[in-house]
């Protein structure tokens, strides 16, 4: 018996770092609770668990199918399902990536049981149940969810929980699951195409040089790319230039965007409106360029420019290339 | 596009009226919403999920169902999706839905849906700008026992009984057929909502809204509203904003930028 229980993501080939961090959580909350931290992993090819292991998990469950080759929520609810009726764990974590966001529910709403959104931290209270800690109001209110149902599930966002170190003398218990997934639970779903065009990787990058309202026009994100390229920085942008069509909205940072938590953030020409601060306000260092003194930008970063872009970036591109 | 096909489909379109965020104030030492501080309006994921409805039913026929849950001022929302091209509104309101967390409202939609007379295809936001959670969809599809697909951002009918329906999910954007009856989440990428003309506003302020209570939808009241949540609040906080106190560089463009160098150390690939 496992008394929290984390869903590995993969996609289909690697483990979602996702899943170490609610690993990370799951073992603090486990020693508050006095229980015991297990994984489930399902993948379409058999996957090694160790790295489950290292991070702090106790036991995986394992299951090996075709079905889980692809991210059709379906199946995966079938599994998490019968193997939480077997074991009754009092919790169960979920990365909220789009597939845990997406399957989530589902299993939730078949258990009858209580589903808390997107946390960015949990605890637990005397009587060792959970204590769920959720922005809301577009990120403007801190909600505390407490859950009356059995098991208590919860979607925790990324990045916002400490990945544990990593320790290869842990070792754990592989139970391989005998799973039995309907045919019906294949049918109504099926994928037609799989693209892996244009990588953005923000939400992972560690530097990200953002434009806003303050470009004259879309070739203009030229500029902000050399220095990009130069810092080795992902590009971002805030809403109106998406909604521009400028740039694509795999770009977008802000609340209806990607939230993004880089160690240096540089905001070119934006005016730093509540939506573009939901996405980038828990960067580490904040950098603001922009030539209105009053943009509220500036209230929210540690450095700021008051000048235009088109002079500052140039410049700032010179210098960094080592001219004086 | 136009499709070579006409299906008499019904769309369904679940709607919440929401707060404007843009207005919205918060009591920072009581950790409340100033609730009369904002306007307020559907939810605007919603009026992405409105405009895709409209687009399909205008291209292949049938018609659109606005479905709302919430106080009866929970109208006003309706009537703009009525005014934004939906056929029929049905407001799930009265004192059994109060207080429903994401498991009870889904509870009560699905229940809602099932009471129509048909459905073919389900549309919501991703999420919702109060809530946030994004959980109702794929839950009135796993109790409608249907499949679904979250964060669209784009849909297609290209053949009868079918949509194809583009997302991301695992790093990647996959194109999935969907068998109907089906369920989508939108993205604001799907489309760009109209604005409703003034006759169209006109004619929606005369529109009938049904009211539905737990008696219409079939559903005992023990189950719905504060009583069936599993989940419930039992705390709030609104966290001051997080202003930091920033060194802001006013010097000539040259000086400023050597300034910014000597503070922080941006490094580089080189």
């Amino acid at each position: 018996m496992s008394d929290v229980l984390v869903f590995a993501e993969t996609d289909g080939r690697e483990i979602h770092p996702i899943t170490y961090e609610l690993l990370g959580k799951g073992r603090e909350l486990c020693d508050k609770m006095d229980a015991s931290l297990a994984a489930v992993l399902l993948s379409g090819t058999s996957m090694e668990p160790d790295e489950l292991f290292y991070h702090g998990a106790e036991k995986v469950y394992r299951a090996t199918d075709e079905a889980f080759s692809k991210p059709l929520e379906i199946p995966f609810k079938e599994a998490v399902v019968q193997l939480v009726e077997r074991e009754e764990p009092k919790a169960l974590l979920i990365g909220a990536t789009n597939f845990g966001r997406s399957l989530a529910p589902r299993i939730a709403m078949e258990l009858h049981a209580g589903l808390t959104a997107d946390c960015v931290d949990l605890d637990v209270d005397e009587d060792g149940d959970l204590i769920q800690i959720r922005p809301a109001f577009s990120g403007n209110l801190l909600a505390h969810i407490k859950t009356r149902s059995s098991p208590q599930m919860t979607t925790v966002r990324y990045r916002e929980m400490e990945k544990p170190e990593r320790n290869e003398s842990l070792e754990g218990e592989v139970v391989e699951l005998e799973l039995d997934i309907s045919p019906e639970a294949m049918q109504g779903l099926e994928i037609l195409e799989e693209r892996r065009t244009e990588k953005v990787d923000l939400e992972d990058a560690d530097k990200v040089v953002s434009g806003g309202r303050g470009l004259k026009q879309s070739s203009d994100f030229e500029l902000l790319e050399e220095l990009a390229e130069l810092l080795g920085a992902e590009i971002g942008a805030s809403r109106p230039l998406v909604d521009e069509g400028w740039i694509d909205r795999a770009h977008q940072v802000g609340y209806s965007g990607r939230r993004v938590k880089p160690k240096t953030y540089i905001a070119c020409g934006i005016s730093g409106q509540s939506q573009h601060l939901a996405g980038m306000k828990e960067s580490d260092t904040i950098i603001a360029i922009n030539n209105d003194p009053s943009a509220p930008i500036f209230e929210y970063a540690d450095y700021g420019i008051v000048g235009d872009l088109y002079e500052v970036v140039p410049e700032l591109i010179r210098q960094l290339k080592g001219g004086s | 596009m136009g499709s070579d096909f006409v299906e008499d489909y019904t769309y369904v379109v679940l709607i919440k009226q929401v707060l404007d965020m843009d207005e919205v104030e918060f009591d920072y030492e009581e950790g409340r919403i100033d609730r009369s501080s904002a306007t307020p309006e559907p939810n605007p994921f919603d009026l992405n999920a409105l405009e895709e409805a409209v687009r399909l039913k205008e291209d292949t026929g049938g018609k659109v169902v606005a479905i709302s849950m919430g106080p009866s001022q929970a109208e006003s929302t309706l009537r703009d999706g009525l005014a934004r091209g939906a056929d029929e509104a049905i407001l799930l309101t009265g004192q059994e839905f109060a207080g429903a967390d994401t498991w009870a409202t889904s509870l009560a939609l699905g229940r809602a849906i099932e009471a129509l007379e048909g459905y073919d295809l389900v549309l919501c936001g991703e999420k919702t700008v109060d809530g946030d959670t994004g959980q109702v969809g794929p839950e009135v599809a796993e109790l409608l026992g249907i499949p679904h697909v979250c964060f669209a951002s784009e849909l297609e009918q290209t053949e009868p009984g079918a949509v194809e329906v583009e997302a991301e999910a695992w790093g990647a954007t996959y194109r999935k057929k969907m068998a109907l009856p089906g369920l989508v989440t939108v993205t604001k990428d799907i489309n760009e909502p109209r604005l409703p003309s003034f006759s169209d506003k006109r004619a929606a302020k005369k529109a009938e809204i049904k009211h539905w209570g737990a008696e219409e939808i079939g559903e005992d009241p023990d189950n719905l509203g504060i009583s069936g949540s599993p989940t419930y609040v039992a705390d709030t906080e609104i966290p001051p904003p997080d202003k930091r106190e920033a060194l802001v560089i006013r010097e000539e463009v040259g000086d400023a930028v050597n300034k910014l160098l000597e503070h922080v150390e941006l490094g580089g690939l080189g």
